[in-house]
């Protein structure tokens, strides 16, 4: 070919043939998506800690989308119903992930509510689950000789808080666990609900 | 009230449906008027001579090897040929044509050195930051006290610094390189490419530091912040203007096929990279897709076409040869543009996206076995009877085996897209080995390939270490073998398992841990390799060793580095 014009354009026809597919369309169909009843916005705490979900890189190690029970055990496995896009309404950023190096965290809220739970497990999760390679999180807390007025402490089972301390709870995993709280998908999906999913 | 808007509601959704087929169906249409254009027009070009456009005068049959020894040349030479003498005029038709080359090679010596000496830097940083992230993954409580060296965190600088840096870079040190000599002109504008790669640079390192701190947009390959990005924009643009400005100044008809896959390359990816962090835009759902759109396309638009524009011109550049089918490698370019920009959605698959989408995607997953099949074969069919060749040619073991990995990488790619396959593959570290095959195996070898090539040209000195050369191959050779072969089989076996109900999730991960560890192993040798690779380059760049020997073209030209600064 003796044009460079030619080129441009046909490269950018092919292009925008495949924007509209991948982006466009499933703009205008996604925009007229309505959040299902039963699911809230994020409170300003939650927020923050879906920052913090973002900062830390959560994303990379666990996904946010169950698969249908014709797929793939998901649900038995305690993770919720295949998700439908209404879902995802009130997420900005998507953290949909790609990844299960652990397990999916959609409905991690109505599985683990315990707050001590939570909190412990990001100090080390090697104190709940033997064998697990998700990291230590001990930068989101504070070890102290005692806890003082308002702070967190943290329930470690025997043998994982350092000698004679105490560990308690930063902000950033305060506002971190409140969004693992909120993450509960559980409400029903009725069939009268436009269903958006693969 | 609440009824009536419902039954809206669901007449919408309906409305949506006929709207959806309706736009698949102009889709369709459109691709198949853009292929009768492309026919009407030519596009598939039939000329015979296209093919030897990269050679001049009796070349053809000429092995060209700059970073092989003399002995070595010599072999090459013998494996592929011994051509008849030139006639006293084809003789100086030749001579001609080799000075007006080396002004070429002089016009991009600057540039090219500049961004190949940033995309060294990068591989070495971006490996180091792999290689700590791949040690976390099996070895958790290692380095847990920083909130920067957290995984979450290294292994995104890992792959943004690779993505950002050491691929980018490289590509368009070679691509800036390739430019004057594909188009028989000098370089124009290179000083705004040296000022784009500055700004590049720049933009880049404020985009990791965010990310170290925990800034990020969020999304994976779009984590550095929008604000950051803009840097970036500018920096790229402002690079791909000597394209545009050497293009005007072409002194060829035919514009080979190189130029094509670079050419498209350069416009797509600032497209790419402008709608995926345009801010503000995207919504819900909505969101992955263009994620993956943008995603996929980066490596499929970008990175791709960048490595097969290398692979179509040292080929058979290097043996001598020119490529067997240019028709095919066209079919190819067409195939690529067209299927690939829409194969993203099969990330999504099983996911809550919009059902059409995915099957759009995996049908164009599998349509990308044509343009792979297409570059295969005409790799194949060039090389046959000479496959001798590669153990005499440095240059040409990295490029043709990164020329396999790429069939490798896109037809178990499109497997992969397939429901069944991707129910296992899916959210497991067979897709990390995956990714790795086509950006490390592909890619990056080829570029290995091209910067031993180039290099010799832009300093007009030898490599001063030839044995540095094998070493560095073989490390990554064996290296990348482990962290591959052992990451696809510890991945298979843990999407087994996360299927298998019967076992507990913790059994899906503890699978894993023998392979990670092998993964690490592997990923330590090609990081050995790659401080192999970045000694020399430096110990080259330093003048160790000597200036070009007999086997080169401007053995006696002098300065050629300083002559291509001044022409900038």
């Amino acid at each position: 070919m003796n044009s460079e014009y030619k080129l441009l354009i046909g490269a950018m026809v092919t292009l925008a043939l495949a924007t509209s597919a991948l982006v466009v369309v499933p703009h205008l169909q996604v925009s007229q998506v309505q959040p299902p009843e039963g699911l809230e916005p994020y409170t300003s705490a939650e927020l923050r800690g879906r920052q913090q979900y973002i900062a830390q890189g959560c994303v990379y190690c666990h996904s946010q989308q169950p698969r249908s029970q014709a797929q793939a055990p998901d649900f038995q496995r305690g993770w919720g119903r295949a998700s439908v896009a209404g879902d995802y309404y009130y997420d900005k950023p998507h953290l949909l992930g790609t990844m299960r190096t652990g397990p999916d965290l959609l409905n991690i809220g109505a599985r683990q509510p315990s707050v001590d739970w939570q909190l412990g497990h990001l100090y080390q999760p090697r104190a709940y689950t033997p064998g697990s390679n998700m990291p230590a999180y001990p930068y989101l807390f504070e070890t102290k000789d005692k806890a003082e007025e308002g702070d967190t402490v943290v329930n470690l089972p025997p043998g994982y808080a350092p000698e004679g301390k105490v560990v308690v709870a930063k902000p950033e995993a305060m506002d971190l666990v409140s969004y693992l709280l909120a993450l509960d998908r559980t409400y029903p999906i009725t069939p009268d609900y436009g269903v958006v999913r693969d | 009230m609440l009824h009536g808007l419902f039954h809206i509601y669901r007449l919408g959704i309906i409305v949506n449906t006929v709207t959806v087929l309706l736009l698949a169906f102009i889709l369709s249409v459109t691709g198949l008027f853009v292929f009768i254009w492309s026919l009407r027009w030519r596009l598939f070009d039939p000329h015979p001579n296209a093919a030897k456009t990269i050679f001049s005068e009796g070349e053809v049959g000429q092995v060209d090897e700059p970073s092989a020894t003399p002995q070595q040349l010599q072999a090459l030479q013998d494996e592929m040929g011994h051509q008849a003498p030139l006639d006293a005029a084809g003789q100086r038709t030749l001579s001609q044509e080799l000075a007006e080359r080396i002004q070429a090679d002089r016009s991009s010596a600057l540039v090219a050195f500049l961004f190949l000496s940033c995309s060294v830097a990068w591989l070495v940083v971006g490996s180091i930051a792999g290689l700590i992230s791949s040690y976390k993954l099996h070895s958790p409580d290692f380095l847990v006290n920083d909130a920067w060296l957290t995984f979450g965190r290294m292994r995104t600088l890992h792959l943004n610094i690779i993505a950002y840096g050491w691929a980018p870079m490289a590509a368009f040190g070679i691509a800036v390189w390739m430019l004057p000599r594909l188009l028989k002109t000098k370089l124009m504008g290179g000083r705004f490419a040296i000022l784009g790669g500055m700004l590049w640079n720049a933009g880049l390192i404020a985009g990791l530091g965010s990310i170290a701190v925990g800034i990020s947009d969020g999304m994976e390959w779009l984590e550095m912040p929008w604000q950051v990005d803009l840097l970036l924009v500018a920096g790229g643009a402002l690079a791909a203007l000597p394209l545009v400005f050497t293009l005007q100044n072409r002194r060829v008809e035919h514009l080979y096929v190189s130029i094509w896959y670079m050419g498209a390359a350069l416009f797509w990816f600032p497209v790419l990279f402008l709608v995926g962090n345009m801010p503000a835009i995207h919504i819900g759902v909505e969101q992955a897709t263009m994620n993956w759109w943008y995603g996929h396309n980066v490596l499929g638009l970008f990175y791709t076409p960048m490595a097969l524009a290398a692979v179509y011109y040292f080929l058979p550049k290097i043996i001598g040869k020119p490529i067997v089918s240019y028709n095919l490698s066209l079919l190819g370019f067409w195939g690529l543009a067209f299927f690939y920009g829409q194969v993203g959605g099969h990330h999504l698959i099983g996911g809550p996206v919009p059902g059409w989408m995915i099957t759009l995607s995996i049908v164009q997953s599998m349509m990308m076995i044509i343009p792979v099949l297409a570059f295969s074969i005409n790799q194949h069919l060039t090389l046959s009877g000479h496959f001798r060749s590669l153990l005499h040619s440095p240059t040409l073991r990295f490029i043709v085996l990164g020329g396999m990995m790429y069939t490798v990488s896109s037809v178990q790619g499109s497997f992969q897209a397939l429901r069944s396959i991707n129910t296992v593959a899916h959210f497991t570290h067979f897709t990390v080995a995956h990714a790795h095959i086509g950006l490390y195996g592909f890619f990056t070898l080829v570029m290995f390939g091209a910067i031993y090539y180039v290099m010799p040209r832009v300093l007009a000195w030898e490599w001063p270490y030839p044995k540095l050369i094998s070493w560095h191959f073989w490390l990554v050779l064996i290296g990348f073998a482990v962290y591959a072969i052992g990451l696809s089989i510890g991945g298979w076996l843990q999407g087994l398992y996360m299927l298998d109900v019967s076992r507990p999730f913790m059994d899906s991960v503890n699978v894993t841990i023998p392979y990670l560890q092998s993964r690490t192993v592997g990923g330590a040798l090609m990081t050995l390799g790659h401080l192999v690779f970045a000694f020399h380059f430096i110990a080259m760049a330093l003048r160790h060793g000597r200036r070009v020997g007999p086997a080169l073209f401007h053995e006696d030209k002098v300065g050629v580095q300083a002559a291509g600064a001044q022409s900038l």
